[in-house]
């Protein structure tokens, strides 16, 4: 049997279905190979590069200022938190730092933009899972703290903000009372939240005890963010392995040990209050001072090679560059968490049904741009 | 109903004894209809579909001008938003989604990437430079990305466009032109 010239029957008796590279759950442009018996999943296998833009091999021709924008583009709901890896790592190679006030401003964005892509995720697992009020209170929110990113940074979304020894600008004058009327907004809303999605009988049904993933799995699948931490696995690069100052801040790092798509979900729930916890913490201490170290016109590394790594929403992104001593790197390499967390996809949802594969992926929280770059 | 809040409907109302007579083109209808229930089809590929989205909540909510029907399949939709890069390993997938919506359709280029291949990727090995060289264009959106006020501007436009359109069922249009699939 064939359908557009492929083979959907196999040899051994599977039903091979394409999902994608269009399709409204994938969240993007990912094309997934699933091949069934009867509804259950046997086998998964995701196929990339339909947004391939070739960022790594980009970077080799632009400056060390200006490879860091192009990274506001590969993991778009973590803009801020990709420019302060590169920044992070233009620094180390400079072997300066950020000054006291850039550190903590980076915090304070770093955790806004966490919680506007919880917001964003929750939506469309709501969607996705069939209901389509969440989407609707996720985008209330979210949209207060684009007001205050458009504020500071000029955009909404790719922020370009974070540039090599601090930020580019200074904090805008609203700032501080902004970002407390949103928290407070935020902390009541996320009560809403719960009674909406977590306490829901369908929801909870569709997600508790679907696409289990082990402790030992994760590891080997060099899994990260929540989607490890829901499987137990300690991975939180700002406990783990501090920069930017998170060593100063109070907060927990939030584990649970089912590994399903409902800790996953609890997971990144509990994350949201976290990140409101610790700008509440730091928002009153905003250190006066330079926002930013004074750097040459133009930034050139000594030959060698330098990493440095970060969490973003969805995990641990790596960035390592290397240097040849020019104006521009000889290689830059992303380690995105996307890429290492889809390839635990297959093995999360071997004997599943193909219609909890939706709440799998949901779960996850995949950015295809970030997987293909 | 008041003088503000009327519906502006093409044509002239001749009241009459229970009702009225319209008089108008049927072209004025038909164009009056289609835009304004353009069902755009769910298409994002990258960070331009999260402002597309932004533009679908409840601060922007494109159902305000008739756009919020998304659809899941191009079979049903009358409009693809490209939001987002397009590589040339999607720009087939593009061309087939296209191929597949019914007549009339139309697509709105969102974003710096659609139009010249982006702000960055304009120089890169696997970015196809312009959404136009695989479907013909109606409306262009710069910015990177564009607000959601650049995307309700732009779905404007493209009403405006649609108002002036010819349709099938009007005479002095070259049959070659006319919409398939409304005919008859």
């Amino acid at each position: 049997m064939s359908l557009m010239g492929q083979d959907v029957l196999t040899e051994d008796g599977l039903f091979m279905v394409n999902i994608g590279p269009q399709h409204p759950s994938t969240h993007g442009v990912l094309h997934l190979k699933v091949w069934l018996d009867g509804e259950t999943i046997v086998k998964i296998q995701p196929h990339l590069g339909y947004i391939h833009r070739s960022i790594e091999k980009m970077s080799e021709n632009l400056s060390y200022r200006n490879f860091i924008f192009a990274t506001s583009r590969m993991d778009y709901l973590s803009a801020h938190i990709n420019n302060e890896a590169c920044a992070l790592t233009v620094e180390k190679g400079l072997g300066i730092q950020a000054t006291p006030r850039a550190k903590v401003i980076r915090i304070i964005m770093a955790e806004l933009t966490r919680l506007a892509s919880h917001q964003l995720w929750w939506g469309c697992t709501g969607l996705d899972l069939g209901a389509v009020t969440p989407f609707f209170y996720a985008f209330r929110d979210r949209e207060a703290i684009n007001g205050i990113m458009e504020e500071t940074c000029g955009a909404r979304l790719t922020m370009n903000y974070m540039v090599p020894g601090g930020v580019m600008y200074d904090l805008h004058p609203n700032f501080q009372k902004h970002t407390k009327d949103v928290m407070a907004s935020i902390k009541k809303n996320l009560a809403d939240y719960d009674n909406l999605l977590t306490g829901n009988v369908i929801f909870e049904m569709r997600t508790k005890g679907v696409g289990v993933l082990s402790k030992e799995d994760a590891i080997s699948f060099g899994c990260t963010g929540p989607t490890a931490r829901a499987s137990g696995v300690s991975c939180d690069i700002r406990k783990l392995f501090p920069y930017s100052g998170y060593e100063n801040v109070q907060f927990d790092e939030i584990l649970a040990t089912g590994g399903d798509c409902y800790d996953r979900y609890m997971c990144r729930m509990a994350e949201m209050r976290q990140s409101v916890n610790i700008i509440e913490q730091l928002i009153d201490t905003i250190p006066e001072g330079d926002f930013q170290e004074k750097t040459k016109a133009v930034i050139k590394l000594p030959k060698g090679e330098f990493y440095q790594r970060v969490e973003t929403a969805r995990g641990e992104l790596g960035v390592y560059i290397v240097s040849d001593g020019a104006a521009s790197p000889y290689r830059v390499k992303y380690r995105s968490p996307g890429f290492s967390n889809l390839s635990a996809l297959s093995q999360m949802a071997q004997g599943v049904k193909i219609g909890d594969l939706v709440a799998i992926m949901a779960t996850i929280d995949l950015v295809i741009p970030d997987i293909d770059r | 109903m008041s003088e503000e809040n009327k519906i502006e409907f093409p044509g002239e109302v001749h009241p009459t004894d229970g009702g009225g007579i319209l008089v108008t083109k049927l072209d004025d209808v038909i164009n009056w209809a289609r835009a304004n229930s353009l069902w755009p089809l769910v298409f994002g590929t990258s960070c331009c579909a999260i402002e597309m989205m932004s533009a679908a909540d409840a601060k922007y909510d494109w159902s305000r001008f008739g756009f919020e029907v998304a659809r899941a399949t191009p079979r049903q939709a009358d409009l693809i938003i490209v939001a987002g890069t397009i590589v040339i390993k999607m720009a087939p997938v593009l061309k087939r989604l296209y191929d597949q919506m019914p007549e009339p359709k139309y697509v709105i280029a969102m974003g710096a990437c659609t139009i010249s291949g982006g702000p960055f990727f304009y120089n890169t090995y696997s970015v196809v430079k312009g959404v136009d060289h695989v479907i013909p264009v109606d409306v262009y959106i710069p910015g990177c990305p564009p607000r959601p006020e650049a995307l309700l501007h732009a779905m404007i436009t493209l009403q405006e466009k649609i108002k002036t359109e010819h349709t099938s069922f009007s005479k002095g249009v070259p049959s070659d032109k006319k919409p398939k699939t409304v005919e008859g």
